[in-house]
């Protein structure tokens, strides 16, 4: 049984502040002396390592299944394109099956309907894994490859790779599609993290949404609070969302991110700010 | 011989379709009499994989050349597996893309025309 504590760090808007918030918790976890890896879920541009410099210690190719056919073993009776829901392979009449690799999501519907056997794998390389440590914080991060479109699969690797019974914290890509709900399969808690904007607000709405479709405790957390208005804030009264942070508005946090750097080493502050957010969530699920 | 054009609408006097895969019809047409059949594309809304679709459609229809106004690189691809011929860069009406087929004014395109998701509007 798996005995380790999943948070994953979401929005629906991109650039809110979910690499920094997740960067942060996770050092100052581990200054609390708690097992933690931080995960970068962003497999089409992770940048978490740029705050937390790790030093990689292992590197793997993910490889997928894309089906090859056999046309000597082949009927031509089209079930393997009636089965497709992605146009990954067609079947254009008679012995004629064509297959588009990147459309493929590695179902192996294909290959289990077909009567005369036909239908062998193939594996692609989608991308790769990389596990190391940032100090006291595990790290791994997908790294997709160029031209590849399986991100989700990816993602579902570098969970897998992550064996920990203590804290992991996941970074989630922006939005609410495929791999957004991927990386949040199967997490303890998801924290929001939104801004004051109109911006903010209308992509927190749908990212609430998805996390309430999913079944998800969440808190939201509010970041550059007083740079905006007040009706994220009014929102989250209004549904009963808890708002488990406020980050300022702050220039040095700025300053400090554009350099690379982390909140809790400008603003030690932040330090019992990030540590206290990490015990608000655990007293949350323990409680 | 059967033709399929990309067609904004369900007769022959609507505007050719500028996309393919994303095409609200296609209407298969003899290019002899002139009678025609209306294929509704279910591929319209796919995520993905929307010009293979239609192009199997096509294909199955029995067309044999497919007018359209753009075609992205799997469906050009699957066309040409079927030996169904790509006319690219058409538009007008569906009869006057079939009238400037037949008088010989159309030339065969040699592979796609746009990349893929162009007609996705993204």
């Amino acid at each position: 049984m798996r005995t380790g504590f999943r948070i994953a760090i979401a929005s629906g808007k991109g650039g809110t502040g979910k690499t920094t918030i997740a960067t942060n918790l996770a050092a100052a976890a581990a200054e609390k002396g708690i097992a933690v890896h931080y995960v970068d879920c962003d497999v089409e541009e992770p940048n978490g390592h740029i705050f937390l410099k790790p030093q990689i210690e292992s590197r793997k190719d993910v490889r997928v299944s894309v089906p090859q056919v056999d046309k000597d073993k082949c009927s031509g009776c089209g079930k393997c394109g009636e089965v497709c829901q992605y146009g990954a392979i067609v079947h254009l009449g008679g012995k004629n099956v064509l297959t588009f690799e990147n459309l493929c999501h590695s179902c192996r519907g294909c290959r289990l309907l077909c009567p005369s056997d036909a239908i062998r794998e193939r594996q692609i390389k989608i991308g790769q894994v990389e596990l190391g440590k940032a100090g006291k914080v595990g790290f791994a991060q997908g790294i997709l490859s160029i031209g590849s479109v399986r991100s989700v699969s990816l993602i579902r690797h570098l969970k897998q790779a992550v064996d920990s019974e203590g804290l992991v914290i996941f970074d989630v890509p922006p939005g609410t599609s495929c791999p957004v709900v991927e990386s949040l399969k199967g997490v303890d808690f998801v924290l929001l993290v939104t801004e004051p904007t109109p911006f903010g607000l209308h992509d927190l709405k749908l990212a609430v949404e998805l996390v309430r479709k999913m079944g998800l405790g969440f808190g939201v957390i509010i970041n550059r609070d007083g740079c905006g208005d007040d009706k994220a804030e009014r929102y989250c009264e209004d549904k009963g969302i808890e708002i488990l942070m406020r980050i300022k508005d702050d220039r040095r946090i700025a300053e400090a991110y554009s350099a690379g750097g982390m909140i809790i080493d400008v603003l030690p502050e932040y330090k019992e700010a990030f540590a206290h957010l990490y015990e608000s969530v655990w007293k949350r699920l323990k409680g | 011989m059967k033709v399929a054009v990309s067609a904004e609408g369900i007769g022959l006097d609507s505007a050719v379709d500028a996309r393919f895969g994303r095409a609200a019809y296609f209407l298969v047409v003899d290019t002899e009499t002139m009678d025609f059949e209306c294929i509704g594309n279910d591929a319209l809304s796919a995520p993905g994989g929307a010009g293979i679709n239609a192009a199997k459609a096509v294909a199955d229809s029995g067309a044999k050349a497919v007018l359209t106004g753009n075609c992205g690189p799997n469906a050009a691809r699957t066309l040409a597996a079927a030996g169904v011929k790509l006319y690219a860069g058409v538009s007008g009406t569906v009869k006057d893309a079939i009238e400037a087929l037949k008088s010989g004014q159309l030339a065969e395109s040699g592979g796609p025309t746009v990349d893929s998701h162009f007609g996705t509007g993204s």
